[in-house]
C-alpha cells in the first residue's frame, strides 16, 4: 500500500506543477503577445485614432459640396524638447472628397543638427481610417541643421464615407526626436 | 517531496517522525518547510506591512487635513500614495490569505502539510528581499516610485534610479505568488482525504482554489509588462513609446488584464472567509453552499472581460464602452447571490455577536456599500465624471478595507484561539472592532462627497471648498490607525498566553480543523482523517 502510494503522489504532484508551470510560460507568452494583436485589431477597427501611416491612393472621389467638416490642427511637443513646432493654421472647413493643404511650422532650437518624427493621431478615432493623406511629412523621418527651421507639407482629404455624426476631425502631431546624437 | 518522504519512511521511522516538533532557534524559521510555520510567517510579515502601509496612509491624510502644502513636499506625497498601494496590496492584503491558506487548507482538507514544501519556504523567504528592495528606493537619489501604483507610461519612466529596483521588486512578488498558487492548487487537487470531494470542500478552500487560478493566468501578464517598461527605458524598446511605432494606452490594457482579476484575487478569499464565520456564529449552515461555488467561478470568469472599466475616458468607441459597462454590471448578479446567501444564512439563526463575526457582519453590510458605488462607477457615461476623484478612492477603500482587510481581522480573531490555544481578549476584540468600523466609516464615507464634487485623487492640495469633509477624513484615519494597535497588542498577549480554547473553540464551528486539539501538534493528519 505505501509502496505503491508513494511514486502515485509524487508523480501526481510532478504532473500538476508541469501543467501549473507551462500554464504560467503561457501567460507571461500572453502578455507579449498582447503586443501584435493590440495592433492588429486598431488597425483592423481603426479603434485607436493610429492612420495607417501609408500613402492614400489618388483616385478621384465625389465631391460631397454639401457637407462642412471641421479639421483642426494640433502639434505637441514632449516636455523639453528642443523644436518650435506649430500648425500654420488651426482649424479648417473641408468638403468630403476634396485634397487640401495646410503645412506644419518646424524649427531646430539646439545647436546641432537633429533628426525628429511627426507622430499622428486622429480624433475621433473611428475617423482616421476615413482621413487619408497623400503627402505628408509625418511619412518620413525630417532632418534639421542647428538653427533651421521650416514649412512641411501635409496634403489630405476627408473620405466622403465619414460617419455623418462626425462634424469636427482633429489632427493632432506630436513631434519626436529620434537620433540620439549629441544627447 | 517531504510529504512523500513521510509515508516511506512511516514504516521504519514511525515513533521518531511523528513526534519531532520544530527545530529551535532562528534556522527553525529560516529553513521550515511546515505548513503552520510557514502560514505564520505570512501573517506576521503581512502585519508588519499593514503597519508600514498604514504609516504612509496617515502621512497622505495628515497632509490633506488642510488646504495648501504643510508636512511634505508634493513628490513625497506621490511617493507615499504610489508606496501605500503597493505595500498594502502585495505585502499586505495578499500575503495574509496566503498565509491563512497555508495555516487552514492542510488542515481544513485533511492533509498532513502542502504539497511543496520546498516551495513554500521560497515562496514566502522571497516576500521580505522583494518589500526590502522596494522600501529601500524612498532612500535613493530621485526617491521611490511616485506615478501611482498602476505604474503607467511615460509618466513611471520618469523615475529615478529607484526604476529598476522597482520592477525587480514587482517581479519578485509575482514569483511569490505564481509559486504560493502552484503549491495551493497542487494541495487542494491532491492532497485531500478519502471522502473529501471537491463540493464537500469548505467554501475557503473552494475560494483560494479559484483565486490560485486566477494568480497564475494573471501575475505572469503583470510580469510580462514591467518587463516591456524596463526594456523601453533602458534597452530602447518601444512597446510604448509613441515615437517608435508604441502606444501607451495599450499598457493600461496589458495592466488592467492583469488588474482587475488581481482585485478578485484580493476578495474571493474574503468571501471564504466569511463562508466558514457566518454559519459558525449563527449555527446554522451555510445557506446555498453550491450557489456560493458557481458564483465564486463566475465572478473569476467575469472578471477577465471588464478590464476596460478602468479606462473608460482614454477614448474608446462607443461599442466598447457598452461591453465593458454591462460586463461590469453583471458581476453585481453573483456577488449579489452571495450577498444573499450570507443574509439567509444569518436568518433565524441562533446568532451571537463575538469579535469575528462582528467583523463579519461589518463585512457584508459595508462591502455591499463598496459594491453600490462600483456600479455606480460601471456606468460609462457617469464615470466620466468620476473618474480619477476622491470617488473611486472611496470605492475601492470600502471594498479593500472593511472588505478585505475586515475578513482578514475576523479570520485573525476566529482561528487565532485555534493557532495558539488561547482565547483572545473578547473585551478588547470588541473594542478594537467598534473603534476600527466607526473609524472606517468617518474616513472614507466623506471621501464619496468630496469625489462627487469634484476633488481630484492623487494630489496633495485641493480647493478650499473640499476642507470640512477633509478634515473628517483625516479625523478618522488617526481613529482607524491607531486603533489597530489593540489588534496588535491582543494578538501579542494571545499569543503569550491567555484563557485556554476547547479544542472546537466555537459552539457552533463545524470542520475538520476544529477536530485537532488546540494548538494543533506541529505536524496534523500524517494519516488521513475519516470522512463521513
Amino acid at each position: 500500500m505505501v509502496e505503491t502510494q508513494k511514486p502515485t503522489l509524487a508523480t501526481a504532484n510532478r504532473r500538476l506543477v508541469r501543467r501549473l508551470l507551462l500554464l504560467t510560460a503561457v501567460m507571461f507568452a500572453f502578455g507579449f503577445a498582447m503586443v501584435p494583436l493590440y495592433d492588429v485589431l486598431c488597425e483592423v477597427t481603426g479603434l485607436n485614432g493610429k492612420p495607417s501611416g501609408r500613402v492614400a491612393a489618388v483616385e478621384p472621389m465625389k465631391i460631397d459640396e454639401s457637407r462642412t467638416v471641421t479639421v483642426e490642427f494640433v502639434a505637441s511637443l514632449n516636455l523639453g524638447a528642443p523644436w518650435e513646432f506649430a500648425p500654420q493654421v488651426t482649424r479648417m472647413q473641408v468638403h468630403p472628397g476634396q485634397f487640401y493643404q495646410t503645412h506644419f511650422w518646424a524649427k531646430n532650437l539646439a545647436n546641432q543638427p537633429m533628426t525628429g518624427q511627426a507622430i499622428p493621431s486622429i480624433t475621433p478615432g473611428l475617423a482616421a481610417s476615413h482621413f487619408q493623406k497623400i503627402e505628408c511629412f509625418c511619412f518620413s523621418r525630417q532632418r534639421f541643421q542647428a538653427g533651421e527651421g521650416r514649412q512641411m507639407p501635409v496634403t489630405f482629404r476627408i473620405d466622403p464615407d465619414l460617419p455623418p455624426d462626425v462634424r469636427t476631425v482633429t489632427l493632432s502631431y506630436t513631434f519626436f526626436r529620434i537620433d540620439d546624437a549629441g544627447s | 517531496m517531504s510529504t512523500a518522504s513521510h509515508t516511506t519512511d512511516h514504516d521504519h521511522d514511525h515513533d521518531h517522525d511523528h513526534d519531532h516538533g520544530p527545530a529551535r532557534g532562528l534556522s527553525r524559521w529560516l529553513l521550515t518547510t511546515n505548513h503552520k510555520d510557514i502560514g505564520t510567517l505570512y501573517l506576521l510579515f503581512s502585519l508588519t506591512m499593514f503597519f508600514i502601509g498604514g504609516a504612509m496612509a496617515l502621512v497622505i491624510r495628515a497632509e490633506l487635513f488642510q488646504p495648501g502644502l504643510q508636512i511634505v513636499d508634493p513628490h513625497f506625497f506621490n511617493q507615499m500614495t504610489t508606496l501605500h498601494a503597493l505595500v498594502m496590496i502585495f505585502g499586505a492584503v495578499m500575503p495574509a490569505f496566503v498565509g491563512l491558506a497555508n495555516w487552514l487548507i492542510p488542515m481544513m482538507v485533511g492533509a498532513p502539510d502542502m504539497a511543496l514544501p520546498r516551495m513554500n519556504n521560497w515562496s514566502f523567504w522571497i516576500m521580505p528581499f522583494a518589500f526590502t528592495l522596494l522600501l529601500s528606493t524612498l532612500f535613493m537619489p530621485g526617491g521611490g516610485p511616485a506615478g501611482g501604483w498602476t505604474l503607467y507610461p511615460p509618466l513611471v519612466l520618469q523615475t529615478g534610479n529607484a526604476f529598476p529596483f522597482v520592477i525587480l521588486a514587482v517581479h519578485m512578488m509575482g514569483a511569490s505568488s505564481i509559486m504560493g498558487a502552484i503549491n495551493i492548487i497542487a494541495t487542494i487537487l491532491n492532497l485531500r482525504a478519502p471522502g473529501m470531494t471537491l463540493m464537500k470542500m469548505p467554501l475557503f478552500v473552494w475560494t483560494w482554489l479559484i483565486t490560485a487560478f486566477l494568480l497564475i493566468a494573471v501575475m505572469p501578464v503583470l510580469a510580462g509588462t514591467v518587463t516591456m517598461l524596463l526594456t523601453d527605458k533602458f534597452f530602447g524598446t518601444s512597446f510604448f513609446n509613441a515615437a517608435g511605432g508604441g502606444d501607451p494606452v495599450m499598457f493600461q490594457h496589458i495592466f488592467w488584464f492583469f488588474g482587475h482579476p488581481e482585485v478578485y484575487i484580493m476578495i474571493l478569499p474574503a468571501f471564504g472567509i466569511i463562508s466558514q464565520i457566518i454559519p459558525t456564529f449563527a449555527r446554522k449552515p451555510l445557506f446555498g453552499y453550491a450557489s456560493m461555488v458557481y458564483a465564486t467561478a463566475s465572478i473569476a470568469f467575469l472578471s477577465f472581460i471588464v478590464w476596460a472599466h478602468h479606462m473608460f475616458t482614454v477614448g474608446m468607441p462607443l461599442a466598447g464602452e457598452l461591453f465593458f459597462m454591462y460586463a461590469t454590471m453583471l458581476i453585481a448578479v453573483p456577488t449579489g447571490v452571495k450577498v444573499f446567501n450570507w443574509v439567509s444564512t444569518m436568518w433565524r439563526g441562533a446568532m451571537t455577536f463575538e469579535t469575528p463575526m462582528l467583523f463579519a457582519i461589518a463585512f457584508v453590510v459595508l462591502f455591499t456599500i463598496g459594491g453600490f458605488s462600483g456600479l455606480m462607477l460601471a456606468i460609462a457615461p457617469a464615470d466620466f465624471q468620476y473618474q480619477d476623484t476622491y470617488f473611486v478612492v472611496a470605492h475601492f477603500h470600502y471594498v479593500l478595507v472593511p472588505g478585505a482587510v475586515f475578513s482578514i481581522m475576523a479570520a485573525a480573531y476566529y482561528w487565532l484561539p485555534k493557532w495558539t490555544g488561547h482565547m483572545y481578549n473578547e473585551k478588547l476584540g470588541k473594542l478594537h472592532f467598534w473603534l476600527s468600523v466607526v473609524g472606517v466609516n468617518v474616513l472614507f464615507f466623506p471621501q464619496h462627497f468630496l469625489g462627487l464634487a469634484g476633488m481630484p485623487r492623487r494630489i496633495p492640495d485641493y480647493a478650499l471648498q473640499f476642507t470640512e469633509f477633509n478634515m473628517v477624513s483625516t479625523v478618522g484615519a488617526f481613529l482607524f490607525g491607531f486603533s489597530q494597535l489593540f489588534l496588535l497588542y491582543n494578538v501579542i498577549q494571545t499569543i503569550r498566553g491567555g484563557a485556554k480554547a476547547t479544542d472546537q473553540v466555537w459552539e457552533g464551528a463545524q470542520g475538520l480543523e476544529w477536530t485537532l486539539s488546540s494548538p494543533p501538534p506541529y505536524h496534523t493528519f500524517t494519516t488521513a482523517p475519516e470522512i463521513e
